[in-house]
């Protein structure tokens, strides 16, 4: 047993490709994620149409600007102006006055204010809106802070968890996720797919050690490696990104293991059904990857999704244990609060070890 | 060079061993016996149930009727003691081809439950016989394909088995290297080690203390090459085995 998880860690430290897959992968998928594809919004290119030009609008513009979240587009002044803007995609959002706006809301008037956006991007749009409609709430209520009526209906939202709604928050779950798939999964899948394809795994069955004692040899170091990968994921999103972790540790830490174990066991389970590294590869990258980025509720909302499609991420190991990461990093609850989803990611397990062991026996008879 | 049949004692012997799979018969009642020490050689054309066979006898595969024992071990109950007591060493390339020549020692060592000081000596034996000391630390996929397959041989025998089974272990390995593969498999049958060997080349046959023909799912000859020769009044085994092998009714890869 120990010579063998030797040779399975020699194996791995050999190859460049899978060294690269291993350690270089999470990394840049953390950078990237984190830096790159990031739906935060910073310096969106407004403009502001004034006709009242008063003290009250002219206040609400600069706090708008100094917000940070918008920079100010060349002035517009007609609706065919602002039409090309949005058309040529310099400006992002408009936001319109109407005329006497100072005046209406010190007679104690309701003056009213547009918001228009480029929903081509519909979450850039949504969170647009709110932010700014969020500012200009805030100052005119400011103004009249005796007035119990809110001067202006806009509905008064907070963000849990994540108040300030970055996405490093929501991507740093779900990329732990993908990559504790993909390295366990794939990776085991593809190196006991090379053993049979080269032959040696015939050797190895020919050999005294049991079937089971072979699979745990080659099964270790995975576990060992995913393991390290996911606390530098958690190291950098906590010191890079300042993602909190607010629940227990220990708790993510065991969670991640039994995550871990289940993509090892469905790794196993394709390296049964596919005869060569080819296939295993092809499986774990359709079968695994795609789903699991698409379907999880990682990038899109499963509430969203057609029925059919909800009905399959239930199926989904990776979307029960974005929930039990969420729980424990985001919102620091307990065991308590997940145990169904851990129960699922159990016997999730069983059901692909089972699954495996009857098909290798089935081979043998 | 050749011992008289009937050695001491048995280590396989076979007593009407079938196997289907579905209504495909792949082995349809063999019947034979493999003394220790002895180079049997097990022939026949491709899909005429050699590999089925040898499956069976390394325990990888059960029978579906018929008395099986290798190594004095029963094929359907005892494949563990077989796997423990038998060499491996297939045709498809068996070491790591990313691990030098002592790390694929150590480790295939390690699963036969050899100590340290075992395998270091077995590792420095095979080296010093084989003159490739410089070669230790080098990785199996840069040595010529002979050599791997001479360190392959000595790998399966480190745990010096009662039987070595070899599935075509020269396929696609130059005439000298094969010639020098087979002073190994003399030594090694010398050494009281019994040597089941399938092969392609009818040349190989001849140096065979005694070889079976399979055709079909059926043993159709089994004696020495001599005797073969002689009752089928031919010059040379490739004749007997043309002469045999002709009428193949099922042509199909197994």
């Amino acid at each position: 047993m120990k010579r063998f998880v030797i040779k399975e860690f020699l194996h791995i430290f050999r190859d460049i490709r899978t060294m690269v897959i291993l350690f270089g992968m999470p990394v840049v998928q953390v950078l990237l994620f984190g830096f790159a594809i990031t739906t935060d919004i910073k310096d969106a290119w407004i403009s502001v149409v004034d006709p009242s030009h008063d003290q009250v609008t002219l206040a609400i513009q600069d706090k708008l600007f100094a917000s940070g979240y918008f920079r100010e587009a060349e002035k517009s002044n007609s609706p065919e102006d602002i039409e090309e803007q949005f058309r040529y995609g310099k400006i992002k959002m408009v936001v319109v006055f109407e005329s006497g706006f100072g005046k209406k809301l010190q007679r104690g008037e309701q003056p009213s204010v547009q918001l228009i956006t480029d929903a081509s991007d519909p979450n850039t749009a949504r969170l647009l809106v709110n932010y700014a409609g969020g500012i200009i709430n805030d100052y005119t209520t400011s103004l009249n802070p005796n007035t119990p009526a809110l001067p202006l209906v806009l509905p008064e939202s907070r963000m849990l968890y994540n108040p300030s709604l970055k996405s490093v928050f929501m991507f740093v779950p779900g990329i732990i996720t993908i990559l504790l798939m993909l390295v366990s999964a794939m990776m085991t899948s593809i190196s006991i797919a090379r053993e049979k394809e080269t032959g040696t795994m015939e050797v190895l069955l020919v050999s005294p050690l049991k079937p089971y004692q072979i699979i745990i040899g080659k099964v270790l170091p995975y576990v060992l490696l995913s393991f390290i990968n996911a606390v530098i994921i958690l190291i950098m999103s906590y010191f890079v990104f300042n993602v909190p972790m607010q629940g227990n540790l220990i708790l993510l830490l065991v969670e991640t293991i039994l995550f871990i174990i289940l993509a090892l066991s469905l790794g196993i389970f394709i390296s049964t059904v596919s005869n060569n590294q080819q296939t295993a590869m092809m499986l774990s990258m359709f079968a695994l990857m795609l789903p699991t980025i698409l379907l999880s509720g990682f990038i899109f909302p499963i509430e969203n999704m057609p029925e059919v499609l909800q009905w399959l991420s239930v199926l989904m190991p990776p979307r029960w244990f974005i929930v039990i990461i969420k729980s424990i990093m985001l919102k620091g609850t307990g065991l308590f609060y997940f145990w169904q989803e851990t129960l699922i990611l159990i016997g999730m397990t069983g059901i692909f070890i089972g699954a495996s062991i009857m098909k290798f026996k089935v081979r043998l008879a | 060079m050749n011992k008289p049949d009937g050695n001491k004692w048995k280590v396989i012997v076979v007593e009407n061993l079938v196997k289907k799979f579905g209504s495909f018969v792949a082995n349809d009642h063999l019947n034979f016996e493999v003394g220790g020490g002895e180079i049997f050689g097990f022939l026949g054309a491709n899909g005429a149930g050699k590999t089925t066979a040898m499956r069976i006898l390394c325990g990888l595969s059960k029978p579906t009727s018929g008395n099986v024992k290798v190594a004095g071990f029963d094929v359907y109950t005892q494949t563990e003691k077989i796997k423990a007591h038998i060499g491996y060493m297939s045709q498809r390339f068996s070491l790591y081809e990313d691990l030098t020549v002592s790390e694929n020692f150590q480790f295939y060592g390690g699963i036969y439950g050899l100590n340290r000081m075992q395998i270091k000596e077995k590792l420095e034996n095979m080296l010093s016989r084989l003159q490739l000391e410089a070669m230790r630390k080098r990785l199996i996929r840069t040595l010529p394909p002979g050599i791997r397959q001479k360190v392959a041989f000595s790998v399966a025998i480190m745990h010096e088995p009662e039987i070595a089974f070899l599935d075509e272990p020269t396929g696609g390995v130059d005439p000298i290297t094969r010639r020098q593969f087979w002073e190994m498999i003399y030594e090694t049958a010398a050494r009281g080690i019994t040597v089941f060997v399938t092969t392609h080349y009818m040349d190989e046959a001849e140096y065979c203390d005694r070889i079976s023909i399979m055709v079909d799912g059926r043993i159709e000859a089994l004696d020495t090459p001599a005797e073969l020769k002689k009752q089928h009044d031919v010059s040379s085994i490739n004749d007997v085995f043309l002469k045999l092998a002709r009428k193949p009714a099922r042509n199909i890869q197994l």
